[in-house]
């Protein structure tokens, strides 16, 4: 017990109040700003892998660590679909899991937001479409927002989690801010 | 491997890892696999290549490892109407492998299991997208399959279906357990959920290109995949890479190996409900990631290495850094190493759990990282030491128990045996050129790479076409063979235990779904 207190200690805090880079630097801040205003609670994100090759998993993990720490920031991962906010999807999304994509779709409540992630998610990436892939995200559900990158680096998940919120504040209902 | 019992003809496969092409009949593939099984050979891969266009109808290749390289059974399966013999029952990892081929090529075993693995009704049953005349059609819609699951009846049984899509941030698949109470009877896994036509993408890319697609095969394992996929190019061009270049390729995939493993033992320590663990080693991982963007331009060393080389030098700036990070590293991993090994509450879930005794493993053809931790002592690195690990020789580490311990162990052994790794590779670094020039190799040459990833051999089986395209490329995952290992592993532990035993293997899905 006492190494780990001691460990604990040593370490310290390590999450970031200001990133490195200029653009970026007050990511953190202006989110938890943001989230508290529009939500008045904590934002609550369903992670959907829609047939990626696991790197903007790896990545979306990241926002987790102590540097990121997504979690002070009032962001907190989900297990289901029907407690989330927001979907986090990464693609390309493939035949195969359009179905479920569609169904976790349906399942999370409404006003719900869909924030495509990674150059698979956006434009189907190297991937494209075939008869396997459908490509891009928005080909299967209606998306706010995308990021791009391959894979997108926390920051810029970070970035894009906020463009979401921004575009929808406050949250309308989902006639409203999918106009197809 | 001694096939001469059977007097089969052989030729040489060029590339980084001694190999050979043996070409058999129908009798023999049987034979030579009993054979190679008898010399403890195990099964790497297996695919089918539609070679109608040629008058030859199907090739089904059988890539075997033993302590002499890789062999590959080359048998021609006259038309799609013929089948082959089935071989799953020597190499019990073959049955998917045999389906898979199906799926994509049509060609079928004789084996009696004909359920299908990686299609979902997304295209119609009787189409296979490696065939050379297959034409997709916009009006395929996604579909739903109806999956033959093997049910357990009795009283108290019941069944739990998880996924595809998962609770935590990981890749979709499906599993399915019959438990008593918590206890797991049967677990069986239905994967293919993002089968995304990566070999049939490879057909449509310039062989100096698709690098890029190997990288992104899985994610994780990015360097491992793309140094797989430069060796085979670089065997059917001839191209020789300078020492550079490989030396620089293994300090990325050192570093990949380091980062995974940080990740995995913080997931192991939080699935066995200890967050502190997943705080520390986040971190440090996140430290791994950041010294890899200043070094190699991209946070998980994505398109760095290319056929030819690797794409930039080392700054000679960074090597203090680099230095520096692994001695931090080892010093804070030994402190957190303690922490894990007199954690009571820890070890009481990592030990015993999803144990896979060293006979088992053996008979299932266990790989990489979870062999190693179940007596399976196999590293490409060390068997074939093939440059840098001629000069810099990687030792392996094995345990015995096949337990989420020993693979936990193995994890920390390795990463101090990559830490002192990467230093002597920062240290002795050779001058000269980091990349060479490859030419467009010649039409309808066989090309292998092999290279041990952080989680096994990731091997790549490349043919080239005419004008520097690709005639066939098959990647293949070390999770092949290992995925079905965990329907094991799992057998009467309780459910909770799952997610720990699954991470304690960390598989992919997109490596293994293609």
């Amino acid at each position: 017990m006492l190494t780990i207190l001691r460990q604990i200690a040593i370490t310290g805090i390590k999450t970031e109040a200001t990133p490195p880079v200029a653009d970026e630097d007050v990511v953190a801040a202006r989110l938890q700003e943001k989230v508290l205003r529009t939500l008045g609670r904590a934002l609550t994100i369903r992670q959907v892998d829609a047939g990626s090759c696991n790197a903007c998993e790896l990545e979306i993990h990241a926002l987790a660590n102590p540097y990121y720490n997504i979690e002070g920031v009032g962001i907190r991962f989900v297990a289901s679909p029907r407690h989330a906010d927001m979907l986090l999807v990464t693609g390309p999304v493939s035949k195969h899991m359009a179905i479920a994509l569609k169904r976790t779709y349906d399942a999370t409540p409404d006003p719900k937001l869909v924030v495509a992630v990674g150059d698979c998610g956006c434009t189907g990436g190297i991937f494209g479409e075939s008869y396997a892939s459908l490509g891009r995200v928005a080909n299967v559900i209606p998306v706010d927002v995308e990021i791009a990158g391959c894979p997108p680096a926390p920051t810029a998940l970070l970035r894009g989690i906020l463009a979401a919120i921004t575009a929808s504040s406050p949250l309308k209902p989902e006639s409203d801010s999918h106009p197809e | 491997m001694n096939l001469s019992g059977l007097g089969l003809a052989s030729a040489p496969i060029p590339g980084a890892i001694p190999a050979l092409r043996v070409p058999v009949s129908s009798g023999q593939l049987l034979a030579a696999c009993r054979l190679a099984w008898e010399q403890a050979a195990t099964l790497v891969a297996l695919w089918v290549t539609d070679d109608r266009d040629r008058g030859r109808g199907f090739c089904l290749r059988v890539a075997l490892h033993d302590a002499d390289g890789l062999t590959v059974l080359e048998y021609t399966i006259p038309e799609a109407s013929a089948s082959y013999p089935d071989l799953s029952a020597i190499f019990p990892a073959a049955n998917r492998m045999q389906r898979a081929a199906f799926d994509l090529v049509g060609a079928a075993s004789e084996s009696d299991d004909q359920r299908p693995w990686l299609w979902m009704a997304s295209w119609p049953i009787d189409k296979f997208p490696l065939q050379r005349d297959f034409v997709a059609s916009p009006k395929w819609e996604p579909g739903e399959e109806t999956y033959a699951f093997v049910k357990v009846e009795g009283d108290g049984v019941h069944e739990i279906p998880v996924g595809p899509v998962h609770a935590g941030i990981i890749e979709p698949g499906h599993f399915r357990f019959q438990v008593v109470g918590e206890k797991v009877l049967r677990l069986e896994e239905r994967l293919g959920y993002v089968h995304k036509g990566i070999e049939k993408r490879f057909e449509s890319m310039p062989i100096e290109a698709a690098h890029r697609l190997a990288g992104r095969v899985s994610g994780d394992s990015t360097v491992a995949y793309a140094w797989a996929y430069a060796q085979s190019v670089e065997a059917i061009a001839s191209v020789a890479v300078s020492p550079r270049a490989s030396w620089l390729r293994a300090l990325a995939l050192e570093r990949e190996r380091i980062a995974n493993h940080l990740g995995d033992l913080g997931y192991l320590g939080n699935d066995g409900g200890f967050a502190f663990g997943l705080a520390q080693f986040s971190r440090l991982k996140e430290d791994v990631l950041r010294l890899n963007l200043a070094v190699f331009g991209h946070r998980m060393m994505m398109d760095y290495v290319v056929p030819g080389g690797v794409a930039a030098a080392l700054d000679p700036r960074h090597d203090a850094a680099l230095r520096e990070q692994c001695a931090s590293l080892e010093r804070e991993i030994r402190v957190l190493r303690d922490i894990y090994d007199e954690h009571a509450g820890l070890q009481d879930r990592f030990r015993t759990c999803g144990r896979v005794t060293p006979d088992l493993a053996a008979q299932l053809g266990l790989t990489g990282l979870a062999g190693r931790a179940s007596g399976q002592a196999r590293d490409v690195r060390c068997d074939f030491r093939s440059p840098p690990y001629d000069v810099v020789p990687a030792r392996k580490m094995t345990q015995t128990d096949g337990d989420v311990a020993a693979r936990v162990t193995v994890r920390f052994d390795e990463l101090f045996e990559s830490l002192r790794l990467c230093v002597a590779l920062v240290d002795g670094m050779p001058q000269g050129e980091f990349l060479a020039s490859v030419p467009a190799p010649q039409p309808l040459r066989l090309g292998v790479g092999y290279v041990e990833g952080w989680r096994g051999p990731v091997f790549i089986a490349l043919e080239s076409g005419p004008d520097g395209t690709i005639r066939r490329c098959h990647p293949h995952d070390p999770s092949w063979t290992n995925w079905p290992v965990i329907e094991h592993a799992v057998i009467g532990n309780i459910v909770p235990d799952f997610p720990l035993i699954n991470k304690s293997f960390n598989l992919s899905y997109s490596g293994h779904d293609l």
